[in-house]
């Protein structure tokens, strides 16, 4: 067997000065990358082992470590760059196919980057948040086409602040990382989502603010599981995998997963690229309307698409079957694995899907008829309030709530040894997230995020996001072409009325 | 009183714990000097037990009816005015009945000088104890209970 050509991605830079050998990196690390050397009693670190989740960084007391990037440098080429030499290597060595968590990585053009807000200036007065009241409150559901006193409206969903937490399955992530975001969701007052693993039964006293979600495989999908929730979503698919489906290994169906969703333990939680009884719109319309008749009509269900290329014409088609809600993941969306080659290059940005969206809907005269919901690479509070302008009702997080927890982005997710304690089901590894604390900090992030969209808002003399929706004139457009700015539906920056 | 609580389910088993205790009980309090030049360095209060995934941190639970001041010859295992189990080195006689009794098991011996080698005081001059403050995950945690 030949020596493996696979080079390290990252150098662990260790100050001998300050290290205290305390050995809590060496016990920490579940890629085994610092060991002691008991000859030389020094620690001493596999370089070639280390993913960059930063986690011995963050553990070290005495701030000795160092993590940095050490990409194996090959003659300067402009169109082969190391990371596409390295990735032929590695599949030479392993005829895989390879893998990846998290969204794309890719250097596609940040629309969000290239959009700016508006403000107030003289002719119309800005608003302080912290001296007049700011509405956040959002509702996610079919609304009436003309307003009728006393006449009972569709269900909604009501959100105190535009973002929710993107469906992440138990399975996927740990079941602390599903409480973390189940409570600080609750107590926030906004939603959490169950993803197509399945309600496990701690997660039961946070159910009144969870989305089910019924995907391809229908894991743990039961008459209780649907009624039980405040929403059910139905998954066609995922922005880092639009097309393929899931494959959740046999080694992360342990006992709690198996039983909540009901598959035998140890076997491959397999979730098919298509759903075997949707081929057309009008198989969708009839699953919806499954879905309603089932819980009465008393609760809103929507469908999660991912944004391609007709993105537009099927959300339309989405709407006139009956969805109460379409979410649209653009190409940043994340996930737990699926092909590199899939994530990175399949689908389109989420600020062109959701302009695109929002406009067909309205010009169709059926925009009222469902609530749209961004999901796919919100980096901010600013993202957030972009996508609402350009026609977003409200929006899912669900990296930046990960990020929240402690996520570092190694993307290794799909190797079940986050040392997080987030995407594995490592007993060793789970205990690391304590739910009280991903609480905490996943409500902070809610609560941050809100009150600088709060000031956004302030700024541009709106007092309620509500007002902001499909606002575009708030927004200028910079550096960006005609095709561009027509299609997000934008002036350019120095454009006025 | 104040008391220490182990929540051995988010205990991940760094053992930071030991580290801050052992350098808030140094001379120097600065934790690179106390692990790098100090000498006659102290001894960790905490009793780290580890079987399979589970691992916590233990500390002097300074019991209601200690039995460690119920055995002492000397009063060097002694409680304060707050109930709070504390030990005085110069009375200590080094006969470990104390180390006998405990329940627990978290009181060291100091082999060389024939003495009591540490004993949780829940930090003396600090209003949260350096384990709880500086646990990563908040397995321990100070409450009155």
């Amino acid at each position: 067997m030949a020596k493996a050509k696979i080079r390290s991605e990252f150098k662990i830079r260790r100050d001998l000065e300050k290290c205290i050998q305390c050995q809590a990196c060496v016990r920490m690390c579940t890629n085994d990358v610092h060991y002691l050397d008991t000859e030389s009693n020094t620690i001493m670190s596999f370089n070639n082992r280390c993913v960059g989740c930063h986690f011995c960084e963050d553990i070290c007391p005495t701030n000795a470590i160092t993590i940095e990037r050490d990409t194996p440098e090959i003659k300067l080429n402009y169109h082969w760059e190391s990371k596409s030499v390295y990735n032929i290597i590695k599949q030479s060595e392993t005829g895989g196919v390879l893998l990846s968590g998290m969204g794309s990585d890719k250097q596609y053009k940040e629309y969000f980057d290239h959009i700016v807000l508006n403000a107030s200036q003289v002719t119309n007065p800005s608003i302080d948040p912290l001296r007049e009241p700011m509405e956040l409150k959002t509702f996610i559901g079919r609304k009436p086409d003309k307003f009728i006193i006393n006449e009972e409206i569709p269900p909604q969903l009501i959100l105190e602040t535009p973002i929710m937490f993107s469906a992440m399955s138990y399975g996927s992530i740990s079941l602390n990382a599903q409480k973390s975001l189940a409570r600080a969701a609750t107590k926030y007052g906004t939603y959490w989502n169950t993803g197509e693993g399945g309600l496990h039964n701690d997660l039961k006293p946070y159910v009144n603010n969870a989305i089910v979600q019924v995907a391809s495989g229908r894991f743990g999908v039961d008459i209780e599981y649907l009624k039980s929730a405040a929403a059910i979503e139905i998954k066609i698919g995922q922005g880092a995998k639009p097309g393929i489906g899931g494959h959740l290994p046999g080694e992360k169906v342990d006992e709690e997963v198996s039983k909540t969703r009901r598959i035998p333990s140890g076997t491959d939680a397999l979730s098919p690229a298509p759903h075997h009884d949707i081929y057309s719109i009008e198989d969708l319309k009839q699953l919806i309307y499954a879905l309603k008749e089932v819980t009465r009509y008393k609760k809103p269900v929507g469908v999660k698409i991912a944004a391609v290329n007709n993105v537009a014409p099927i959300a339309s088609g989405i709407v006139r079957a009956g969805a109460d809600f379409v979410v649209i993941d653009g190409i940043r969306g994340g996930t737990g694995a699926a092909p590199t080659v899939i994530r990175d290059n399949v689908g389109i940005p989420i600020e062109l899907a959701i302009a695109v969206v929002d406009q067909r809907l309205r010009e169709e005269g059926i925009r009222q008829h469902a609530s749209l919901i961004a999901a796919g690479g919100f980096r901010s509070s600013s993202d957030i309030i972009k996508a609402i302008a350009l026609g977003a009702d409200a929006v899912y997080i669900g990296t930046a709530a990960l990020i929240s927890l402690g996520c570092h982005l190694c993307q290794k997710c799909y190797t079940g040894k986050c040392n997080w304690g987030i995407a594995t089901q490592d007993p060793c590894l789970t205990k690391r997230l304590n739910p009280f604390v991903g609480e905490k900090r996943a409500y902070n992030l809610l609560r941050a995020w809100s009150l600088e969209i709060k000031e956004m808002l302030g700024g541009m003399g709106i007092n309620a996001i509500e007002s902001l929706r499909g606002n575009r004139e708030q927004l200028r457009g910079i550096g960006l072409s005609e095709i561009e700015l027509k299609l997000l539906g934008i002036k350019h920056a120095g454009e006025s009325w | 009183m104040k008391k220490i609580v182990i929540d051995e389910e988010y205990c991940m088993g760094c053992r930071l714990c030991e580290i801050y205790c052992v350098t808030f009980h140094s001379k120097s309090k600065d934790i690179i000097k106390t692990f790098r030049s100090e000498k006659d360095r102290p001894i960790s209060a905490i009793v780290f037990e580890e079987r399979g995934y589970t691992t916590f941190a233990l500390q002097c639970r300074h019991c209601k009816d200690a039995p460690c001041t119920d055995a002492c010859l000397t009063s060097a295992m002694y409680k304060d005015k707050s109930n709070v189990v504390l030990y005085n080195k110069d009375k200590c006689v080094g006969c470990w009945m104390c180390i006998m009794v405990c329940p627990f098991g978290i009181i060291k011996p100091d082999l060389k000088n024939k003495k009591v080698a540490s004993k949780c005081d829940l930090c003396i001059g600090r209003e949260i104890p350096a384990c709880v403050e500086n646990c990563p995950n908040e397995a321990i945690s100070i409450k009155e209970l």
